[in-house]
C-alpha cells in the first residue's frame, strides 16, 4: 500500500478547522495521489466535511441517501472489488445503527474500508442522546482487525486520516462536531498508530485521554503544576492496539491512574486501560472519568464536559482525591 | 429461449448432481439448509455452468464475474457447486460443519476458495453487490455482478435500501435474482410477513422484473439473457421456485427448511433426485 507514500504537503491551518474539515481536506489530498479512494456518505456530504471531497472527485463520490446499513454492505463491495472506501456518517449510525454491518462485511471479511464517524461523544450537545454516541469506542474495539483511533485536535485528525492508508485493515476514526483547540501547534509531531503521546511529564498522577478530553487534561496538568503536583499526561489516541507500554510504565512511575473520555466508562478508554493493568497485575488506583453508565443530557458541548467532570475542573477534583488514597 | 435439447440435458444432470450432493453433504454433517439449497440449485447451475466467466483455478482472477448468495443459508448447495466446479477439492466437504473445518453453514470469503463475500446474516448480500457493481463501472470493466437473493430475506429493510441505490445509481451491470420459493422458516412468506405484489414492488424501485419459473433452464436462460443485454437499469429476476425441489416427501414444506438427514432418509432423498 503506497496511498501515502512520500507526502509532501502539511497542513498550515489545522489551528482553525475542526477535526471534519481537517477529514475532508486530507483526504482530499489523498484522493489526487490515489485514485482508488472513494467516499461514500449518507445524506451527511455537507456535516461530515466529506463533501470536500465530492466537490474536488464527484465521479468518486456516492451518497447513499439516509440508509446507513447499505452503505457499509456497498463499501464492503467496493473494497472487494480493489476499491478504497471511506465512508463518513455520524458515529452513533456508524458504530450502533450499522454495527453488525461493519462487523459482518467489513471485519468479518478483512475489507479496507476507513470509517470516519463524526459528532461522536456529547460533542453534538443540543443534539440531545439520540444524536451522541458514547458507546462507539466499546462497540467497534470488539471487532476483530477493527483499529480504533479518537484523535485529540486536528492536527491529530490529519494524521490519523494519513495513518489510516498506511494498513490494509478497517480503521474506525471517532472525531467530534465542532471546532477542538488546537493541542499541537503545527503538524511537527510523531503520530504512530498504537502509541500514545505525552504530552505532560510528570511522576505523581498520570491521566490518560482520548479524543476532546485531552485539552482538559492538558490544563490540568499546567495548574496542578503550579502547586507542587505532578501529573503526567498520555494522550490515548489509539484505543485499538492501546499502548501497553505506556501504560504500564506510568503505572510503575506514579501509581495512580486517571482515564478520562467522551463515553461511557463501560467498554471505552478507562475499560481498555484497566484490562491492561488486570493482565499485567501490577497494583494501582484507578479511577475512570466519562459517562457514568448514563445517557446523556443536552447541553453545549463544553457545558457537557464540565458537567460530566471530564474538563480540567472534573479533572483536578479527581486527581486530589486519587492523592488521598493509599496504595498497598 | 429454447434450449439445444443437449445443452437442456447437461444443465439437467449438472443440478441433479448438485441435488444429490446436498443430500450427501446433509447425511454426513449433522443437518444442514436442504430446502432453499434445493431450490436454488438450477439457478446456481445455469449461472456457474452456463453464463458466468470464471476460472476456477484462479479464483481471484480480476476480470470474472462476481456472485454473492444474499441468501448465505444456501452455503451447503453452494459449496457443492464450488467442489464440483474444481475451486477445491470436494473431498474436503466432508469435513463440512465439523471442528477447524473452512466449510460451516454460511460460507467464510477468506477460507472457502471461489466465494465473494461472507454472507448468512440476510439483508447484507445485495448491498455488498451494489458495491461491487459500482467498483466495476469506476474501473471500467466489463464484468457484471449476480446476486441470488431469499424471498423471506426481502423482509430486510436492507434489501430495498440496496434496491433503491441500484436504481439511483443504475447498476445494469448488476443482476439480482429472487429464488421465490414462498417459504420462511417460520411458514409460507405471505402468512409470516406478506410480500406480494412483489414484482410491482422491484418494479416501483425501478427495477426492470422478469418473472420466471426458477426451475426452466429454458426460461432462466432467456431471463439471464435478457439481463445481460439491459444497459439502462438492474433487473431482478424473479425465480419461481419449490423449496425442497427434486426430493419429492421435502418439497413445499417449510419444515425442511433445516433438516437432519439419516441414513434411510438420505437414500429415500436421493432416489427421489434420480427418479427426477
Amino acid at each position: 500500500m503506497a496511498v501515502t507514500k512520500g507526502i509532501t504537503w502539511t497542513i498550515d491551518d489545522g489551528g482553525n478547522m475542526t477535526q471534519a474539515e481537517i477529514f475532508g481536506e486530507v483526504l482530499t489530498k489523498l484522493g489526487e495521489k490515489n485514485k482508488k479512494i472513494v467516499a461514500l456518505t449518507a445524506d451527511l456530504a455537507g456535516t461530515s466535511k466529506i463533501g470536500k471531497f465530492q466537490k474536488r472527485f464527484p465521479e468518486r463520490f456516492f451518497n447513499f441517501g439516509i440508509a446507513e446499513n447499505n452503505m457499509f454492505a456497498a463499501a464492503s463491495g467496493l473494497a472487494a472489488v480493489g476499491m478504497l472506501p471511506v465512508v463518513s456518517t455520524f458515529a452513533v449510525f456508524a458504530s450502533l445503527r450499522s454495527a453488525e454491518f461493519v462487523r459482518t462485511d467489513i471485519c468479518y471479511e478483512k475489507r479496507n474500508v476507513k470509517i470516519i464517524g463524526t459528532h461522536s461523544g456529547t460533542s453534538f450537545g443540543q443534539g440531545g442522546t439520540t444524536h451522541h454516541c458514547t458507546e462507539d469506542l466499546g462497540v467497534m474495539r470488539t471487532f476483530p482487525y477493527m483499529t480504533v483511533i479518537a484523535p485529540a485536535d486536528s492536527y491529530e485528525t490529519a494524521k490519523a486520516v494519513v495513518a489510516a492508508f498506511e494498513t490494509d485493515l478497517p480503521v474506525y476514526i471517532r472525531i467530534g462536531r465542532s471546532f477542538e483547540t488546537p493541542l499541537h501547534k503545527n503538524m511537527d509531531f510523531d503520530f504512530e498508530i498504537g502509541k500514545a503521546i505525552t504530552l505532560h511529564e510528570g511522576t505523581d498522577v498520570t491521566v490518560i485521554v482520548a479524543g476532546r478530553t485531552a485539552q482538559g487534561a492538558l490544563k490540568a496538568a499546567e495548574i496542578a503544576k503550579r502547586n507542587g503536583i505532578s501529573l503526567r499526561v498520555l494522550d490515548m489516541h489509539t484505543i485499538k492496539p492501546i499502548d501497553e507500554a505506556a501504560i504500564m510504565q506510568a503505572v510503575k512511575d506514579t501509581r495512580r491512574i486517571i482515564t478520562v473520555e467522551d463515553h461511557n466508562v463501560i467498554g471505552g478508554l478507562g475499560s481498555a486501560v484497566a484490562e491492561v493493568i488486570a493482565r499485567n497485575g501490577r497494583t494501582c488506583a484507578m479511577r475512570c472519568l466519562g459517562l457514568q453508565d448514563e445517557f446523556s443530557i443536552v447541553g453545549y458541548p463544553n457545558e457537557l464536559l464540565h458537567f460530566y467532570k471530564l474538563d480540567v475542573d472534573g479533572i483536578l477534583e479527581k486527581v486530589q482525591e486519587l492523592l488521598k488514597v493509599e496504595i498497598g | 429461449m429454447v434450449l439445444e435439447a443437449s445443452e437442456r440435458k447437461r444443465l439437467q444432470d449438472m443440478a441433479r448432481r448438485n441435488r444429490e450432493r446436498i443430500v450427501e453433504i446433509t447425511e454426513k454433517c449433522g443437518g444442514g439448509h436442504v430446502g432453499g439449497a434445493l431450490s436454488q440449485t438450477d439457478i446456481l447451475v445455469a449461472l456457474y455452468y452456463k453464463y458466468m466467466k470464471i476460472d476456477p483455478k484462479n479464483p481471484n482472477w480480476p476480470e470474472r464475474d462476481r456472485f454473492v448468495l444474499s441468501k448465505g443459508h444456501g452455503g451447503i448447495g453452494y459449496a457443492a457447486l464450488l467442489g464440483d466446479l474444481g475451486y477445491f477439492n470436494r473431498e474436503d466437504l466432508k469435513d463440512f460443519n465439523k471442528m477447524h473445518s473452512p466449510f460451516g453453514m454460511h460460507l467464510d470469503c477468506l477460507k472457502v476458495r471461489g466465494v465473494d463475500a461472507s454472507t448468512g446474516s440476510l439483508g447484507h448480500g445485495l448491498g455488498i453487490a451494489v458495491g461491487m457493481a459500482i467498483g466495476a463501472r469506476l474501473q471500467g470493466m466489463k464484468w457484471h455482478t449476480y446476486c441470488l437473493v431469499g424471498d423471506g430475506e426481502c423482509n430486510e429493510g436492507s434489501i430495498w435500501e440496496a434496491a433503491m441505490s441500484a436504481s439511483h445509481y443504475k447498476l445494469s451491470n448488476l443482476i439480482t435474482i429472487v429464488d421465490r420459493n414462498g417459504f420462511m422458516m417460520d411458514g409460507p412468506t405471505e402468512q409470516v410477513m406478506a410480500l406480494e405484489p412483489f414484482a410491482d414492488k422491484w418494479r416501483a424501485f425501478g427495477f426492470k422484473v422478469l418473472e420466471i419459473n426458477g426451475h426452466d433452464f429454458d426460461q432462466i436462460s432467456d431471463a439471464i439473457e435478457q439481463s445481460l443485454a439491459e444497459k439502462e437499469t438492474p433487473v431482478v429476476i424473479i425465480a419461481k421456485t419449490v423449496k425442497g425441489k427434486g426430493v419429492d416427501f421435502m418439497e413445499n414444506k417449510a419444515s425442511w427448511h433445516y433438516a437432519v438427514l439419516d441414513s434411510e432418509m438420505a437414500t429415500k432423498a436421493l432416489e427421489s433426485i434420480r427418479k427426477g
